[in-house]
């Protein structure tokens, strides 16, 4: 059936299967490898993308059921080669290290920020409960979306 | 030609943010499953629902005619394809013919028996339903313990007994010691199987390039090279004809330190369809395929005086293999052996490993890989002792360790340690803990009858791995420094970095060492066309050895640039410092990229001197090195939940000198992390029939954000003298330090119940059922 969706600004118009999921959706028809399937099951989050404002799990959700959404993947975050505040602090404080998870993480992170200008350590922690790294141990991640929120609030 | 103004900024030993990041933050990297070609199919591997079955037919027809399936190839097919190598070469190693498809047996559940081929990952899928396999169900056994019993089904009927190896080991006089101690004592401790999990599963894009005979292989892998060498050899493809790549590589953790079934599978469809071809490992196979860790039951015994000296230890270790021996299994235990005394002066022991074949997939090396297990007994032990003797944990950790003036101290396993100060991170960790508070606060908690625990881990381990004679494939690294006509530098690393960030360590070395600055530098890794031979990172390993190639070609190169710099400057006498060479009696200099510049052009090369600047290095490390550190743990538990809470978390490792102090911190924390998750959560579960019960995300418990501890991370340093670095490694210190801590403390909270020990994971059901049987 045919869709059309906005990913990045940038619209879609398309005939998809109705089993296509999103996420194959965003990384083989839009062409953007960013968002990772990390466990086909909700569980794990690497997939991670913010749907009309919402962050959701790509993996789980078809690609039809997005028809007329607005989508913004870890590729839409930076400006002009600007980094969005999220990405900068994830560098900065070494938020990543295989990477792997980072572009759900740092959607997830948004979206914390989001709802929690100046988040606690404990709403920081609760909020990426949905997101498994199984490099960092989580901390310098908790540390990124301190100084994200911090310096987004500035 | 100018009068010198010196660099001075230097790079080594600041927390400086990584140079891989940029293409990771931004989406753009690019993993296997990003890689897109002109023609690609799709392969969806059948694997078997059962643990023990023999395959009485196999028809591929409706599958072979559903939509967009190409072809299907069962293991008739790829009988020409070599087994799956084991690396390891010891006296009465067993080793099953491990062939990359299932022929007329399968041994464990997720075995692989067919793969399809098709134009998309979907109809791929749905032809897969279609295969039609007869199997004959066979008595499995998952257990090892079981499968060492009398009677067990037999996981390989050639062997009945189920085992797989045995080993033996004795240091010092073991019957001496026991005959001598006060007292001995003894205990069951079991690792649990453990499923790495890195967070991107395994996946392969092979494409054969038929005109040219030139096999390129994708995979996400730690050891590119070893990969080549092997699958080649099972493929029957001349090594020079096969490029692996491993791509951004999102976590391995030892699970990719592997040949797997699927790399030369999907060589092979490559070749029989002319055609690209992917395979991307699902979650659910990651569980059921890639191997495991630990998996070991240990029998301890420790001889002790009364005064709390340790005289020998025993180990009777029961190993799980799994149905076969991947590239290492049977070396893992082996390790656990060595790491067997930790760090302690005893020069008397016994070991006995019991390699034992179960209807599960294999274990091989996971994090940490034989060391966490050995320092979660010997740790538990100490601890088993000190409570006998009624004496503090850390006080006989003291009485026991090698004491700093005996370094190198040769161990009764037949390490050499190289350098430590035992002693010291365990005074930092006790005095951050606050170690004398807590324990009077836990006298009056206890007199509350509230539950609080402080556990203390000392650990030693083994990285840097390792020299050539004690490594299967060679322990040695490579690498390659090469700075371009117009000055800037390429390094050229054999190892294969996957998250632990030595694009930026390696190019903090060089560009200390050349005056440069990090932005001059690119670190290439991971294209066996591109870089010369390596081994790969694992073991702790990559900056201890591939940084230590680095400095050693950079050293290499300095002379050489030294030398174009001197004919340039028609100078006898000349120094290379902040990226220029300057003469040392006018001050006059020149910069890299005039000498590079001459170097290439060549009209004029000093005597005996070759054109071009580049340079290249095997390093074969004289020796381990062996970070230590404590690990110190405060819990409270809830009475009523048995639910443990983690109220302080204070690690000190000492993994020699820090090259990035922000890299080390990371690498501390995501190995805390997965030490807690054995501890207290993860566990790999195969029912009696050899069903996975714990095979997806929703049943294995992983560390989650909310779950962790804040973790006080810090360090002594005692530098390594192995390498000219001085480092030793950290990339698996967290996981090995952590667990003990964590069960030690939970066992120090319930000791007033007469609790000795409880085995990993500790959930709250575990803890709950203590506290119910003792009240």
């Amino acid at each position: 059936m045919n869709i059309n969706l906005t990913i990045n600004g940038k619209s879609y118009s398309q005939d998809v299967e109705p089993r296509l999921l999103l996420i194959h959706f965003l990384r083989d028809i839009a062409g953007l490898t960013g968002t990772h399937m990390g466990c086909e099951t909700s569980l794990c989050g690497a997939c991670t993308v913010e749907l009309n404002g919402k962050a959701i799990k790509s993996c789980t959700m078809f690609a039809v059921q997005a028809n007329g959404a607005e989508i913004v993947t870890v590729e839409g975050l930076a400006n002009d080669g600007k980094l969005d505040p999220v990405q900068e602090a994830f560098w900065n404080e070494h938020g990543l290290q295989c990477g792997f998870c980072t572009p759900g993480m740092i959607m997830a992170s948004k979206q914390i920020i989001d709802r929690h200008p100046s988040p606690t350590e404990e709403e920081i922690r609760h909020g990426l409960e949905g997101n498994v790294c199984r490099c960092t141990g989580y901390q310098h991640i908790v540390n990124a979306v301190k100084a994200a929120a911090a310096g987004a609030g500035k | 030609m100018a009068t010198t103004t010196v660099k001075t900024e230097t790079f080594v030993g600041k927390r400086i943010r990584r140079r891989e990041d940029p293409r990771l933050i931004t989406g753009t990297a690019t993993y296997v499953e990003d890689i897109q070609m002109p023609g690609m199919h799709y392969a969806m591997i059948l694997r078997s629902p059962h643990a023990a079955a023999r395959i009485r037919s196999i028809n591929t027809k409706p599958a072979e005619a559903a939509p967009g399936v190409v072809c299907v190839f069962t293991g008739k097919d790829t009988k020409g394809v070599g087994v799956v190598p084991c690396g390891v070469a010891m006296p009465d190693l067993r080793v099953p013919q491990h062939t990359i498809l299932a022929t007329d047996r399968v041994y464990f559940v997720g075995h692989p028996v067919a793969v399809v081929v098709a134009r998309d990952r979907y109809l791929a899928r749905d032809a897969a339903d279609l295969i039609e396999v007869d199997y004959e169900v066979l008595p499995a056994v998952a257990d090892p313990e079981k499968a060492l019993a009398k009677g067990a089904p037999a996981v390989h009927p050639q062997w009945p007994d189920n085992i797989a190896f045995t080993y033996h080991q004795d240091g010092g006089n073991i019957d001496k010691a026991f005959a001598e101690a006060d007292v001995v004592v003894k205990q069951r401790i079991v690792s649990q199987r453990l499923v790495p999990m890195a967070m991107e599963t395994r996946g392969v894009v092979a494409e054969w390039r038929g005109a040219d005979r030139q096999l390129n292989l994708y995979t996400s892998t730690q050891i590119p090279h070893l990969v080549r060498t092997l699958v080649a050899g099972m493929l029957g493809l001349e090594e020079n004809r096969m490029r692996v790549i491993a791509p951004e590589v999102g976590g391995g953790f030892g699970s990719k330190l592997n040949v797997y079934a699927e790399e030369a599978l999907m060589g092979f469809v490559s070749t029989r369809i002319q055609k690209p071809v992917k395979w991307i490992e699902s979650r659910r196979e990651n569980f059921t395929c890639t191997i495991h860790g630990r998996g070991h039951v240990d029998y301890y015994e420790v001889a002790a005086k009364r005064d709390g000296t340790i005289l020998g230890i025993k180990l009777k270790l029961i190993q799980d293999v799994g149905a076969y021996h991947q590239l290492l299994t049977p070396l893992i235990p082996q390790l656990s052996v060595l790491m067997m005394p930790g760090i302690y002066n005893t020069q008397n022991i016994r070991a006995d490993i019991v390699g034992v074949f179960t209807n599960c997939v294999p274990t091989d090396a996971y994090r940490g890989a034989g060391r966490p297990e050995a320092t979660h007994g010997i740790e538990r032990m100490v601890d088993v002792l000190a409570a006998e003797l009624k004496m503090d944990p850390a006080e006989i950790r003291f009485k026991n360790f090698v004491t700093k003036d005996k370094f190198p101290y040769a161990t009764a396993t037949g390490l050499m340690y190289d350098s430590g100060d035992y002693a010291a991170p365990l005074r930092k960790a006790l005095d951050l803990v606050g170690y004398v508070k807590l324990r009077l606060e836990q006298a009056d908690l206890r007199k509350q009858r509230k539950y609080m625990g402080i556990g203390i881990s000392t650990y030693g381990e083994i990285c840097a791995i390792g020299p050539s004679p004690a490594t299967p494939a060679g322990g040695w690294e490579s690498a390659t420094v090469k700075i371009d006509p117009t000055g800037k530098v390429t390094i050229l690393t054999g190892t294969c970095p996957h998250g632990q960030g030595e694009e930026t360590t390696f190019a903090q070395i060089a560009a200390d060492e050349l005056g440069v600055g990090l932005d001059d530098i690119l670190v290439i890794r991971g294209d066996t066309a591109v870089v010369q031979y390596g081994i790969g990172t694992f073991g702790s390993r990559a900056t201890a050895v591939g940084g230590t190639a680095v400095y050693y070609a950079l050293q290499d190169l300095k002379a050489k640039i030294k030398k174009f710099g001197a004919m340039l400057l028609e100078s006898d006498d000349v120094t290379l410092i902040g990226g220029q060479v300057v003469d040392n009696k006018t001050g006059k200099s020149t910069t890299l990229q005039e000498i590079a510049r001459a170097s290439y052009r060549a009209l004029k090369l000093p005597p005996n001197t070759e054109p071009g600047l580049i340079a290249t290095r095997f390093w074969e490390p004289p020796n381990f090195t062996f970070p230590f550190g404590a690990h110190i743990v405060v819990t409270d538990i809830d009475g009523e939940t048995g639910q443990i809470k983690i109220r302080r978390y204070v690690a000190v490792d000492d993994c020699g000198n820090i090259l990035n102090p922000l890299i080390v911190d990371g690498q501390v924390h995501g190995g805390v992390a997965q030490g807690l998750g054995q501890a207290l959560w993860e566990q790999a579960v195969y029912d009696d029939d050899g069903q996975l019960t714990t095979g997806e995300l929703m049943d294995y418990a992983l560390p989650r954000a909310h779950l962790m501890p804040w973790i006080e991370s810090h360090h002594t340093c005692t530098p390594s003298p192995v390498n000219p670095l001085g480092v030793k490694g950290v990339g698996e210190a967290g996981t090995i330090g952590c667990s003990p801590a964590v069960v030690n403390s939970v066992v120090d909270a319930l000791a007033p119940l007469g609790v000795r020990h409880i085995d990993m994971p500790l959930t709250p059901e575990k803890i709950w059922k203590v506290l119910a049987a003792k009240h």
